[in-house]
């Protein structure tokens, strides 16, 4: 159970890692996000074999949301480390959902967008180039290393439910 | 004759950059290194730009000081550019310099960012004409009229200026991010790197390069390796290595096929696996490979040790050093602070007796291969009267602190070395912290 939180946590350290470095200056790195996806890989099968090994057992906790299935490209993103508490728990079939989704996050680069964004979107419409200044800001160094604060777990299960499989990371190239 | 790094007491010498606390993001310096007489000391910064340190002649009246290095060329190398047809910025921050070796008065050095490498030449010009015919002396053209005598102008001499030109662009050969550069022993080609594909170029063509690596799967989605760095063997001209994100180093040989996709030479060591967490493959990502200079053996450096390999073995590395073991325990908290993410470079010494990597709250290490001795020092400007010898630190991993030991927790992890670099000839180490270049030297009694 303790490997199950800490994978459920580590898992949702891993998608707004994956989020906040898309807008990172320089475009994305393949490397980083390679390693991104393997924790994240791990993370997911860890999850799902304890929930395996759980379910004859455990019972499901009767908190459950029910679990927005939608899934739309063009729906924003959330990413909401400061998101009030949801569910209590992953509804059983979100992880399904990381293999199933269809949303191509390729295609929502426009609208994707973190739930605390300050910064300029880096869609095509947006081309004005801002790296003019010789002294640009980048991302505040408390925008890409906060801690995953002890709700994230939860806040996690919105963003199981946007367009992310971690096999259509990669190629986002 | 360098004595062993264990032995050795190294002292402050020269720091370089600005003493203020506020880091411009500008100023972080991004790579480091050494030309290959050891006179020349270059450094690039996030900012694009190269400044490159000279050693003055030697003051023989006083023997016990090493010459000092003071700034020799400053200058722009790139510039921020902006991709269209992606949508990205290029950033400006320069990866790597490289030097070349000397062929005439000129010194030449290649630097690159994300996907353009540039070929540097610095001159010095100590002379200038004087005594035109048509002209005056603040150039403006004479009244022909005026002019009624002949003469040839002569060179006179003028106070020092360096300058530097670019000479070659060698741009649009890299989709993905040049992580390597790498000088071939020809001294005519050399190789540069990105996260899937090695190019080879000729120092004189800049329109055209060879692609001799390519790991790209058809299929993105099956990408499960990428390449973190690529070297030359130091006099071998038709072989190189490149590492990977897998912690593999694969050797190829140049004459084999025009495509190395196949390598000669596979080096691995297999995973302990008492040592598995979510974070292995992440740790095991190397993160920096170099050549001895005998070019015997070459060494790596992946997160938490360095390694060094003998070009005979392929199943397992001869040496091992663990850099920081302490901070196994942290991966999780490394991870969520990005600090899992950080990629330190590794040097060698002149006669590859010791080897030099960076860790965190400023604190380098170096290993005494012969010795079997090694040592964590500290670049600070508190340590830094001159010629103040540095005292040797210690981490406490848990328990009991010992007086001057630092607990693991008490480290400070914004403060981290990346980049140093080992002068060829001589026990003098450029080590650079966030934003200052440290220069020490070992004491010379």
């Amino acid at each position: 159970m303790e490997v199950n939180v800490e994978a459920r946590r580590i898992l949702a350290v891993s998608i707004s890692k994956l989020y906040a470095s898309r807008s990172q200056r320089g475009g994305l790195r393949l490397h980083r996000s390679l390693l991104l996806s393997m924790v994240m890989r791990s993370a997911r099968d860890i999850y799902h074999s304890s929930r395996e090994s759980e379910q004859p057992n455990g019972e499901q906790p009767a908190t459950e949301e029910p679990m927005d299935t939608n899934c739309d490209p063009k729906e924003k993103a959330r990413l909401a480390p400061d998101l009030a508490d949801t569910s209590a728990d992953m509804a059983p079939g979100v992880s399904d959902k990381l293999d199933e989704s269809d949303c191509d996050i390729t295609e929502d680069k426009e609208n994707l967008s973190p739930a605390k964004q300050s910064r300029k979107r880096r869609g095509k419409a947006s081309a004005a180039p801002d790296f003019l200044p010789s002294k640009r800001a980048r991302l505040e160094p408390g925008e890409e290393r906060y801690a995953a604060p002890v709700g994230s777990c939860r806040a996690g299960v919105g963003d199981y439910r946007s367009a992310l499989t971690l096999n259509q990371v990669i190629p986002a190239f | 004759d360098a004595a062993p790094g264990g032995d050795m007491q190294w002292c402050f010498s020269q720091v370089k950059g600005a003493i203020d606390d506020d880091v411009a993001e500008a100023d972080i310096i991004s790579t480091v290194e050494f030309n290959h007489t050891g006179e020349l000391l270059a450094t690039g910064d996030k900012g694009g730009r190269v400044v490159i340190f000279q050693q003055e002649i030697e003051n023989k009246s006083l023997p016990q000081f090493r010459s000092e290095y003071n700034v020799y060329s400053t200058f722009q190398s790139h510039e921020p550019e902006f991709d269209y047809l992606k949508s990205l910025e290029i950033e400006e921050k320069i990866n790597k310099i490289r030097w070349l070796p000397q062929k005439n008065a000129a010194q030449f050095l290649l630097s690159t960012n994300d996907k353009t490498i540039k070929l540097w030449k610095i001159s010095e010009r100590d002379k200038r004409p004087d005594g035109y015919n048509l002209k005056e002396d603040d150039g403006r053209y004479k009244d022909p009229n005026s002019i009624t005598s002949l003469r040839v102008p002569v060179l006179i001499p003028m106070d020092l200026m360096v300058e530097a030109s670019p000479r070659r662009v060698f741009a649009n050969a890299h989709t993905y991010h040049i992580n390597s550069v790498s000088v071939n022993s020809d001294h005519e080609t050399y190789l540069s790197a990105d996260d899937l594909r090695v190019n080879l170029w000729h120092l004189e063509i800049t329109d055209r390069s060879f692609n001799i690596v390519d790991i790209k799967p058809t299929n993105m989605e099956e990408l499960t390796e990428v390449i973190t760095a690529a070297e030359f063997h130091p006099h071998q001209c038709n072989t190189f290595v490149y590492s990977s994100s897998k912690g593999i180093i694969r050797l190829c040989d140049m004459r084999e096929s025009a495509l190395c996709d196949r390598h000669t030479k596979l080096f691995e060591e297999p995973e302990d696996p008492s040592n598995r967490s979510f974070f292995s493959e992440i740790i095991s990502s190397i993160s920096d490979v170099k050549f001895s200079h005998s070019g015997r053996y070459m060494m790596t450096r992946d997160y938490l040790s360095v390694k060094i390999w003998d070009l005979n073995m392929e199943n397992r590395p001869v040496e091992t050093y663990q850099v920081h073991e302490y901070l196994r325990s942290k991966l999780c908290s490394l991870y969520e602070n990005d600090c899992i993410f950080d990629k330190f470079e590794c040097c060698w010494n002149g006669n590859d007796s010791v080897v030099m990597t960076g860790s965190y709250n400023n604190f380098f290490r170096m290993f005494d291969r012969s010795q079997r001795r090694d040592v964590m020092l500290e670049a600070s400007r508190e340590n830094s009267k001159p010629m103040q010898v540095l005292k040797p630190r210690k981490v406490c991993a848990g328990g009991k602190r010992k007086k001057d030991e630092i607990s693991v927790d008490s480290l400070d992890f914004n403060k981290k070395i990346l980049h140093t670099a080992w002068h060829p000839q001589d026990n003098i180490i450029a080590v650079a912290t966030t934003n200052n270049l440290y220069i020490f030297q070992d004491k010379v009694n």
